[in-house]
């Protein structure tokens, strides 16, 4: 909410000086490295060692979380997206190209470390699995939207047209998630809740080796949580600095 | 006073097939690029008697698909230029009316090429393309493919990169469809029992449904102006 706000006072006027930075965000700033400082302490130090996988399925606790923490940052870019064409407010664009950079980036974690685990787990370090397939494709789609917004010059069909396409590109997400559920044929393990799986490759039981639920759970809170909602907040800020410089730029050249 | 919505979709259809009718420069260059396309990639791949069998849904689908693509830019990019577009969006007729007369065009071109490849790619490849499950998975997969194009197409033609933009924002958004279409498609071809493979008609049935819905009601945002 606060940050809903705070971003409502710099549209204003979009010449108007920036707000001050939210004393929220600044706690933010400070909590989730000290989160993520802890999770990895409990990731790698607290969780025992996973008997048949060793210390590379600590690389778990990132992998999961971090996916979720795209699956976050892409859900804010619809929601940002169906605001937008609602109230063509331009506040609403902004947290929704934050979603997606924000998204990115989060996805790439989530695929690198799933590479890293899979090159001894599963002997290579990509394979043309179901879900492996999904996730790229859901990846360049995201890839596309920032092109697509990189090839309109007037703001407003910008921002209409990545509202547009950041609701279509959501639908590469919900298959991400749900194609292990459709398709029984995939090799990547699902570990949390029910399973339809007879060929992953890689299961291990969370409950079997201690602290690996700890871990898991205190991985979510920053990689899942803090660290999207505090870059996204920084990239909406960003994007207003942005816009407002654009603006004095255009109203200086009038002179 | 409105224009019904059975008569405003059948006035959009009926102008493009009336366009095509006396220029016939869309389909004659859809139909050629789908020609070189199966030409191109008989050598490409070397196909012999049963890499053919694995790779034809493929080069099918492939081949269409590229081919619709070159067909939604021609589509979109002539309403624009000749500022029909406009035209359409003046008259009194719903949005969603213009969004499925331009869909119904372009899905018949589309469907038109794929069909038009089926005897050609059995006689090429010695596999036997016309059964009626490969026509209806042709049916639903340009569909599918056609309703998300037509959104995506007439956005794109509005952006300074106009036609190399189109394949990159289409293709990934696209790719779900493709992918229950090319697996349908294997499995008919195989010879495979239907309880193995109707799933994959289904879920295309399903994206088909949920695309168009989607593209219905996004259509609206990409013309207003």
């Amino acid at each position: 909410m606060t940050a809903v706000k705070s971003m409502s006072l710099s549209t204003a006027d979009p010449a108007a000086a920036a707000p001050a930075r939210p004393r929220l965000l600044t706690i933010l700033t400070i909590v989730t490295p000290i989160a993520l400082v802890i999770s990895l302490y409990v990731a790698l130090f607290v969780a025992r060692t996973e008997v048949d996988q060793g210390d590379v399925q600590r690389l778990f606790y990132i992998h999961l979380p971090a996916f979720f923490g795209g699956f976050f940052a892409f859900t804010a870019t619809v929601v940002g997206g169906i605001a937008y064409l609602r109230t063509r407010n331009a506040k609403w664009d902004r947290l929704a190209v934050a979603g997606v950079e924000v998204g990115l980036a989060l996805s790439l974690i989530n695929l690198l470390t799933g590479m890293f685990w899979a090159r001894p787990i599963w002997n290579t370090w990509w394979t043309w699995d179901p879900r492996l397939t999904a996730e790229a494709i859901m990846v360049l789609t995201y890839f596309a939207y920032l092109m697509l917004r990189a090839g309109i010059d007037n703001a407003d069909t910008r921002r209409r047209f990545a509202a547009i396409y950041g609701v279509l590109a959501f639908t590469t997400v919900i298959i991400t998630l749900v194609i292990t559920r459709i398709r029984p044929d995939t090799i990547h393990p699902v570990v949390v809740g029910p399973s339809v799986q007879t060929e992953a490759q890689g299961m291990f039981d969370i409950q079997a080796t201690e602290g690996v639920r700890l871990a898991l759970y205190t991985g979510f809170i920053p990689w899942a949580v803090l660290i999207p909602v505090t870059l996204m907040w920084y990239r909406v800020r960003l994007e207003a600095l942005a816009e407002r410089a654009a603006l004095l730029k255009s109203r200086l050249l009038e002179r | 006073m409105k224009t019904s919505f059975f008569r405003a979709v059948s006035a959009i259809v009926r102008k493009d097939l009336r366009i095509e009718f006396r220029s016939r420069e869309l389909i004659s260059m859809m139909g050629l690029f789908a020609l070189l396309s199966i030409l191109v990639f008989s050598f490409a791949l070397e196909l012999d008697r049963i890499a053919r069998q694995e790779a034809i849904s493929g080069v099918l689908w492939v081949t269409v698909i590229f081919a619709s693509i070159l067909g939604l830019n021609r589509s979109l990019a002539a309403e624009r230029d000749q500022g029909n577009l406009d035209a359409m969006l003046l008259a009194p007729i719903d949005r969603p009316a213009v969004f499925i007369g331009k869909l119904v065009g372009n899905f018949l071109f589309s469907l038109l090429v794929g069909l038009a490849l089926l005897p050609v790619m059995a006689a090429l490849y010695n596999v036997n393309m016309i059964q009626p499950w490969v026509l209806l998975v042709l049916t639903l997969g340009t569909l599918g493919f056609s309703a998300i194009g037509t959104v995506l197409a007439t956005m794109t033609v509005q952006t300074r990169t106009r036609e190399s933009l189109l394949p990159i924002v289409l293709l990934p958004i696209a790719l779900p469809v493709l992918l229950a279409a090319v697996r349908a498609t294997t499995n008919i071809l195989s010879g495979a029992p239907q309880d193995e493979w109707i799933a994959w008609p289904q879920i295309l049935l399903v994206l088909d449904v949920i695309y168009l819905t989607l593209c219905v009601l996004l259509f609206e945002y990409v013309v207003e102006e």
